[in-house]
Order: C-alpha cells, then sequence, then structure tokens
C-alpha cells in the first residue's frame, strides 16, 4: 500500500495530466495503522518576522500554496505554477524566487518575505505608491510580483540602469503594461531616494 | 511522509540511501513536476543546507565547482575562472530561478535544453558521485545518457562537478524566442585551449545529449595559426557547417529540425569569430 496525499490544495493527483511519470511512492515503506497518511508533521515557517505553525500539508506543497490556503497571505499571486511568470516571487533569506518553485517544507529554518512584509501597515510603500503614481498597475494581479522584485532590485542595486532595470524583472510577467510604465515607477523610486540620500 | 533537511554531507548520503527519497535542490525542476502532479514525492531530502555542496575551489589545477550552487553564484563567481560556464548560467531562466536553481540540478535533470550541459561537455567537466557505496567520478559524457536520462544510481548524490583547466577564449550563447526566461532552442559552447591547441565544442538542444562534433574541433584547430591566434576566413563556415552536421535536431513544439539546424552553425560560427580573430584566407 502506497501512502495518499488527503488534500492536494489546487494540484491534481498525479496521472490526470498525460502518462504518469516515475511516481517515487512505488518505493514508499507501507503505511502503519493508526498513522497518519500523507500529511507531514506539523513544522514552522518564518514569515514576514512572525513564526507561522503549518498544520496539515503535505510533502510537496508548494510554498505559494502554504501562504495562501495555508495562512491565508494572500498578496502573493499564483498563475502558472512553473516558475515562468514571476507573479508569486517572494523573498527566500533574501533572494527574489518563485514561491512556487520552493517546496514549503524546504523553506523551514528560511526567512520569507512576501508582499505583507514590504507593505507598510499604514499604507503604501514608495515602490508601492510610485507603479500607481506612473500607470505601472493595470489589472494589478502581477503587481506584487513586481513590487517584490524591485525591492530586491533596488536594496542590491540603487542605482541601476534601464538596462539593469529591465533583466532584473525579465521574470515577472505583464500583460497589461507593456512595461514601459513599471520601468518607469522604478526610475520615480530611484530620483526620491537619490533626493533624500537614501 | 517526510522531509529531511541534512546539514553536512554524510548526512545528505544516510537520507539518500533510502528506498523513495527524493533529492531537493532548488527545486525549480522538481517543483514544476509536483505543480503538474506528475511526480509525488514521499521522502524528499532537502540539501539546500549541506554547506559542502556549495563550495567552490579554483585552482590552476582545476575548478571544482559545488553541485549546490546556485546559477545566480556562479554567475557572480565563475565569470573569470570559467567564463562559459558563467555565461551559460546567466542566461538561465529570470532571476528568480538563477537563485534558486543549481548547477547540479542542471545535470541531475539532464534535459536536452539544460544551458550548463554543452558547456560542461566542451570543458570535459566530471561529477563526483556519492552514495553510502563510496564515491565515484564520471565524466558529463557519460552520465547525461539520454532525455531526461542519467548513469546515476539510486542513493547517489552529486557532489560536484570537476572542471580541467582551459586557458583561452570560451563562449555560450543560445536561441530562443525572445532574450529573457527562455528554454534554448539551440545552443553552442566553444572552448579554446591555447595550451593544447584545441577548440572544445558542445552542443545544446539540438540532440538528446550535449553533442561534441569531433571532425569540427579537429578541423578548425588544423586552421587556425595558433602562434597568432588568427583562423582563415574560409574556415569558419567550413566548421560551422561541420559542427551542424554532427547535432541531431528534432521538431517539436517549440521549433522545427531545419531550424535548430541552421541557428546552431550560426552560433557555432559567431562564437568562433568572438573567440580567434578572423583573417582573409
Amino acid at each position: 500500500m502506497s501512502s495518499q496525499p488527503e488534500r492536494l490544495p489546487r494540484q491534481p493527483p498525479p496521472g490526470t495530466r498525460g502518462q504518469p511519470l516515475p511516481d517515487d511512492s512505488a518505493h514508499a515503506p507501507p503505511v502503519a495503522a493508526g498513522e497518519p497518511v500523507g500529511v507531514l508533521a506539523p513544522y514552522e515557517l518564518s514569515v514576514n518576522g512572525t513564526v507561522r505553525r503549518v498544520v496539515g500539508a503535505w510533502v510537496g506543497e508548494s510554498l505559494l500554496t502554504v501562504l495562501r490556503d495555508r495562512l491565508g497571505l494572500v498578496g502573493t499571486k499564483g498563475a502558472c505554477e512553473q516558475g515562468e511568470c514571476g507573479s508569486c516571487s517572494v523573498l527566500l533569506d533574501g533572494s527574489v524566487v518563485c514561491s512556487c518553485c520552493v517546496l514549503a517544507a524546504d523553506a523551514v529554518g528560511a526567512e520569507v518575505t512576501t508582499i505583507e512584509g514590504l507593505t507598510p501597515p499604514d499604507g503604501l510603500s514608495d515602490i508601492q505608491q510610485a507603479l500607481v503614481a506612473a500607470g505601472g498597475v493595470q489589472c494589478g494581479f502581477c503587481t506584487p510580483g513586481f513590487v517584490v522584485a524591485i525591492h530586491d532590485l533596488l536594496s542590491t542595486r540603487p542605482d541601476a540602469t534601464e538596462l539593469e532595470v529591465r533583466e532584473a524583472l525579465s521574470g515577472n510577467l505583464c500583460r497589461c503594461t507593456g512595461y514601459g510604465r513599471i520601468v518607469e515607477a522604478v526610475r520615480i523610486v530611484q530620483r526620491e531616494r537619490e533626493a533624500v540620500g537614501g | 511522509m517526510s522531509v529531511t533537511w541534512p546539514t553536512r554531507l554524510d548526512e545528505a548520503v544516510d537520507a539518500a540511501a533510502a528506498p523513495a527519497a527524493t533529492l531537493l535542490a532548488g527545486g525549480t525542476d522538481l517543483a514544476v513536476e509536483v505543480n503538474a502532479g506528475r511526480r509525488r514525492p514521499v521522502a524528499v531530502v532537502a540539501l539546500r543546507r549541506v554547506p559542502e555542496l556549495r563550495d567552490l575551489e579554483i585552482t590552476p589545477a582545476e575548478v571544482v565547482v559545488g553541485a549546490g550552487m546556485t546559477f545566480s553564484a556562479i554567475a557572480a563567481e565563475l565569470a573569470a575562472a570559467v567564463p562559459a560556464l558563467a555565461a551559460a548560467a546567466r542566461t538561465v531562466g529570470s532571476p528568480q530561478i538563477r537563485n534558486a536553481g543549481t548547477v547540479g540540478g542542471n545535470i541531475v535533470t539532464a534535459s536536452p535544453a539544460g544551458d550548463t550541459l554543452p558547456v560542461l561537455a566542451a570543458l570535459d567537466a566530471s561529477v563526483e558521485l556519492r552514495s553510502a557505496a563510496g564515491t565515484r567520478t564520471v565524466p558529463l559524457r557519460e552520465l547525461i545518457t539520454g532525455v531526461k536520462r542519467t548513469a546515476i544510481r539510486p542513493g547517489e548524490v552529486l557532489v560536484r562537478i570537476r572542471v580541467p583547466p582551459r586557458r583561452g577564449a570560451q563562449q555560450f550563447l543560445k536561441v530562443g524566442t525572445r532574450n529573457a526566461m527562455v528554454i534554448s532552442l539551440a545552443s553552442a559552447a566553444l572552448v579554446v585551449d591555447e595550451e593544447r591547441r584545441t577548440v572544445a565544442c558542445g552542443l545544446g538542444s539540438v540532440g538528446p545529449v550535449p553533442v561534441r562534433p569531433a571532425e569540427a574541433e579537429a578541423f578548425i584547430a588544423g586552421e587556425i595559426d595558433w602562434e597568432r591566434l588568427t583562423v582563415p576566413e574560409g574556415a569558419v563556415a567550413r566548421f560551422a557547417d561541420l559542427a551542424a552536421r554532427a547535432a541531431r535536431p528534432i521538431t517539436d513544439h517549440r521549433a522545427t529540425a531545419e531550424y535548430r539546424h541552421h541557428a546552431v552553425a550560426v552560433l557555432v560560427g559567431r562564437a568562433l569569430r568572438r573567440s580567434i580573430d578572423v583573417v582573409p584566407a
């Protein structure tokens, strides 16, 4: 008998799309009677400086899924689930990554920063404000991912050139703006931070 | 169902010996498979916390690259020592992917479009595999046996990649549908060694495994004036043509075989022109 995940949030069971590929569970040891099937022991994640307990997750659950469906942090968006679109961007120990490509259980011991952690409690950050001002927000779905990527870029390279900005944002797709207004928003933040000596 | 987080290499090797173990490096390949429901891991061994897997050692005799080094780290730290590998790493995915994905994961996944593979093939790199049974070193060209197939045995952990020294120009070029975030339709690595007077070429995305065009390599080594580091104009097209003939591209949803054949010839010629001064015949 192989272990069967009880719940696969937004993730279909194996074999429902195309041919089933090598199933690692074929080699899994039998599950003892009374042992919870398909669920990891509770573990803790540090998200936006707060320790959060994750209960009932299965081993293959992505950080994106855990953030949204288990921890209620729905600012991080999910779209492609394959690292192509950047809408799920978060900081993992300070580096921007796609949270759909991180197994949540592999984020144990790391500091996870989401869009909620980059948004001041009383309003918008300068990056968010500049995106609004420049017209870089249209449907808005990609915006949280862009804010995370721009935050990462400007904290390491505050004086990035336009080419560097475009390369740094190349992992974030926007189907509305054509990117010009998003790049302009970065320029606004750079000018503002330079003016205040930041 | 379990996750283990080894922090030492011996612990990682022990954990990898479990029959159902799934090794996890950056996750950029595995998580995509899991998200799509094509893989269902039950016992994940997360390798990210093993410092030995991120070691980098640069000596005149060898460059030893930890398998867990991310593409971002390779792009930053190997630009001088192994420029073609750094260039390939910089073309992978996006900043998000490069911050997570590792060179070891690229090798183990063994995709025909894996961007580090033609480079490592051209460099005559070999990989060190460790298991409870011991350590063995396998040339990359023997390790990759087919589309997403390798000679890695159950329980083996890819620890490091050994790159022999090469003195001379190196290039990595790839073609895709746009500049960013693209899977190679065709790629080419070129490694010149002025000491051994060789030119090694690795072609990617044009066969099930990285292609080394032996006839093209031998031809161009004989055409180069190694004292002046020049090559006659007429030899460039012949080299590119010979290299492309060694390619075995297929037509798929990304490109036709004819396009890949043409593109790889263009890349090889361009890589040579960037490496060696071309003079009138």
